[in-house]
């Protein structure tokens, strides 16, 4: 039988139909200006931007779609001002100033609101579905998890969304990444993010947007789907998301920014309407099976270096070719790790539960229930540090804030702290970090020689109660629960 | 905006071996303290040249045979990590016009064009030959032929690849798409009236 392929009728994915929604016009080369829904911005990456603005003398038509925190480099322990790092209070006074100059809402600590941009926007309901979202962070893919087309920009950029609420780019290809088959206990959503970097390689997104779909996706809370959209742009994917479902909306109805009344019908029609086709085409597919994911541990300086943590650490001998081979020699040397050696035992000095990867109210929660009754090993220095002022809140209102401290964490203030410890949390020369976070890059964590092991916050947990690096099945007791 | 047109760029090069090179490698996070962008050029893989005592490496970037390199050679996914603006700043204010390697990530080949820093892929197997040639002899004039889609050097003669929007903007002076961008002001207004979410 002859199929008849019409392309006016044939599925699409979430990513074709935003993006045909958001393109303004085409350009030049392939790319299209594509319009920005919503634009969020922190003290690090946009300062400049103003400063590109004044000497051109542009203005900001659309300030009401920009919205403004400080993250990346605010202290954890005080919200005195000035900060002591002179530094710093002159990135954050710069953006407060632009901010009032230009009109932009601003989330300062003063406000109740402050925290890790993309922990924020979902928290305030700015993230919404099948919007365009653009920040000067390649963790902007986190907002992926609600179907918003979200994604990381550099500082001219951030002035091209300023002046013209547009971008200049190409459109992205679809791959869609669909997971079945159930977690096994104590597997997490980093576990999923972790093994797909690994299986696809850490350049393996690269003109790719990520689609992460299937049941096991679907069965994952609004916070996990964070986490895994988050660590797209680690796999090279800029974009990742998941389509829209009950729990997105269920999630997004009632917060501060969220459509409200008529508007809520109205947006929940469109977001009804955005999700992937089930007929949608994908330039590639992916499967993969829960039930192969166990706790995963990286071992390397990039996420892709990443093994099971009953694993073995790989060695020299195993490389398929001499790339590989020093690429695993300029790891393992760094690390200071045995080729062939297990992982399970490796000691740690610095603990970090926090970030905009896994920094959320369900990560600390899901770590209390653990930690209750145990204690931080002897010399290890844990933190545990809030994605968001909102996160703190709620946190110390259900009393997590305590199990932590009595555990022997660090309970600090909102903010990015460890994970690129541009603020005073750094690691001291060649410590090892077992963190939440998302980059084990050489000197990621604040010092050149500084050593990073990702893993999920009861991973992390677990690698504080015992000092080394262990399953936290074993040292938790997580067992399934039924079977 | 009128820019210059960047169809052809030539000089020496200098290697910086391995693949994905993030760009917490080429400007670690500790140096984007700062305002604007002018004196990143002292920081450009500042913990690849200086040890943790501030000494100097042994290191292709502090070689002298290298000085006055103005094209940076490299391997797969250079730039990956982090979308930091400041790492293809700190690469031009180090005094460098152009990136040659097996791949880029996304976010930096992206930033790096606007800044009219041109990013061109070699094969692995070119970028080890270009490597070697100008290992052997530093002096190696480089030419990146943007408008020929290629790149020579004593006797190689290599086909680049660059997208195709890349090269464009490039090669026609429009490297920096502001211009273009406000020119569409009434159809971006169209386009914002017709979707159907939020009025923030």
């Amino acid at each position: 039988m002859m199929v008849v392929c019409d392309n006016r009728t044939m599925g699409k994915s979430l990513f074709q139909k935003v993006w045909e929604r958001h393109t303004v016009r085409q350009l030049p080369g392939g790319q299209v200006q594509l319009f920005i829904g919503a634009h969020l911005i922190h003290e690090v990456t946009s300062p400049q931007a103003f400063g590109m603005l004044r000497d051109l003398g542009l203005g900001v038509p659309h300030p009401e779609r920009t919205f403004a925190t400080v993250d990346h480099i605010v202290p954890t322990d005080t919200r005195l001002r000035p900060y002591e790092d002179s530094l710093a209070e002159g990135m954050i006074v710069a953006l407060e100033d632009a901010c009032r100059e230009f009109g932009i809402r601003y989330f300062g600590p003063e406000t109740g609101h402050q925290g890790i941009v993309h922990v924020i926007g979902p928290e305030l309901g700015i993230t919404q579905p099948g919007m365009t979202i653009a920040c000067g962070d390649s963790h902007t893919s986190t907002h992926g998890a609600f179907g918003a087309i979200a994604f990381g920009i550099g500082t001219t950029q951030v002035r091209d969304v300023l002046a013209t609420q547009t971008l200049a780019l190409a459109p992205l290809k679809v791959r869609r990444i669909h997971v079945t088959g159930k977690l096994g206990p104590g597997v997490y959503a980093k576990d999923i993010i972790l093994h797909v970097i690994r299986v696809l390689g850490v350049n393996g997104g690269t003109g790719f947007a990520y689609e992460y779909a299937g049941p096991t996706i679907e069965a994952l809370s609004m916070e996990e789907r964070m986490t895994i959209c988050n660590m797209s742009i680690e796999g090279g994917a800029r974009v990742g998301y998941v389509n829209p479902d009950e729990k997105t909306y269920e999630f997004l109805k009632g917060r501060e920014y969220s459509p409200k009344g008529e508007a809520w019908d109205r947006a929940l029609a469109y977001w009804k309407e955005i999700a992937s086709d089930p007929d949608a085409t994908f330039d590639d597919v992916v499967e993969i099976d829960a039930a192969d994911i166990a706790p995963t541990v990286t071992w390397g300086i990039n996420p892709g270096q990443a093994i099971a943590v009953n694993e073995r650490v790989p060695s020299e001998s195993e490389a398929a070719d001499a790339t590989e081979r020093a690429s695993i020699h300029e790891a393992l040397e760094y690390m200071k790790l045995e080729g062939g050696a297990p992982i399970k035992g490796t000691k740690v000095d610095v603990c970090f539960i926090g970030s905009c990867t896994n920094g959320r109210l369900s990560d600390f929660r899901e770590v209390a229930s653990f930690l209750k009754g145990k204690k931080v090993a002897p010399g290890v220095r844990a933190l545990a540090v809030p994605g968001s002022q909102e996160v703190a809140r709620a946190a110390i209102a259900e009393g997590l804030d305590k199990v932590f401290e009595e555990a022997g964490f660090e309970w600090r203030e909102a903010g990015c702290s460890m994970c690129l410890a541009m603020n005073p949390d750094k690691l001291i020369g060649a410590q090892l970090c077992a963190s939440s976070s998302n980059r084990n890059f050489k000197g990621r964590q604040g010092s050149p020689t500084g050593r990073t092991i990702l893993m999920s916050p009861v991973m992390v947990a677990a690698a504080a109660v015992e000092g080394v690096v262990a399953d936290a099945r074993e040292t938790f007791g997580i067992r399934a629960e039924s079977n | 905006m009128a820019l210059e047109k960047i169809t052809k760029v030539a000089g020496r090069g200098v290697t910086v071996a391995g693949d994905d090179i993030d760009t917490d490698r080429i400007i670690p996070a500790r140096f984007m303290k700062c305002v604007t962008f002018d004196g990143l050029g002292r920081y450009f893989f500042y913990d690849v040249r200086f040890d943790e005592n501030e000494q100097p490496r042994r290191h292709n970037l502090n070689d002298a045979r290298f000085a006055g390199a103005s094209i940076l050679i490299s391997g797969r996914n250079f730039g990956c990590g982090s979308s930091r603006e400041h790492a293809p700043q700190a690469i031009a204010k180090a005094g460098f016009r152009a990136v040659i390697a097996e791949g880029f990530a996304e976010i930096f080949f992206g930033n790096s064009t606007t800044l009219g820093l041109p990013c061109v892929i070699l094969s692995a197997q070119d970028v080890r030959k270009l490597s070697s040639l100008v290992e052997r002899e530093p002096q190696t004039q480089i030419t990146i032929d943007l408008e020929k889609q290629l790149v020579t050097a004593g006797d190689l003669s290599l086909p680049l690849t660059i997208k195709p929007a890349a090269r464009e903007a490039l090669t026609t002076g429009q490297w920096d798409p502001i211009g273009k961008l406000l020119e569409g002001r009434e159809d971006v207004e169209r386009t914002a009236a017709s979707l159907a979410y939020l009025q923030f």
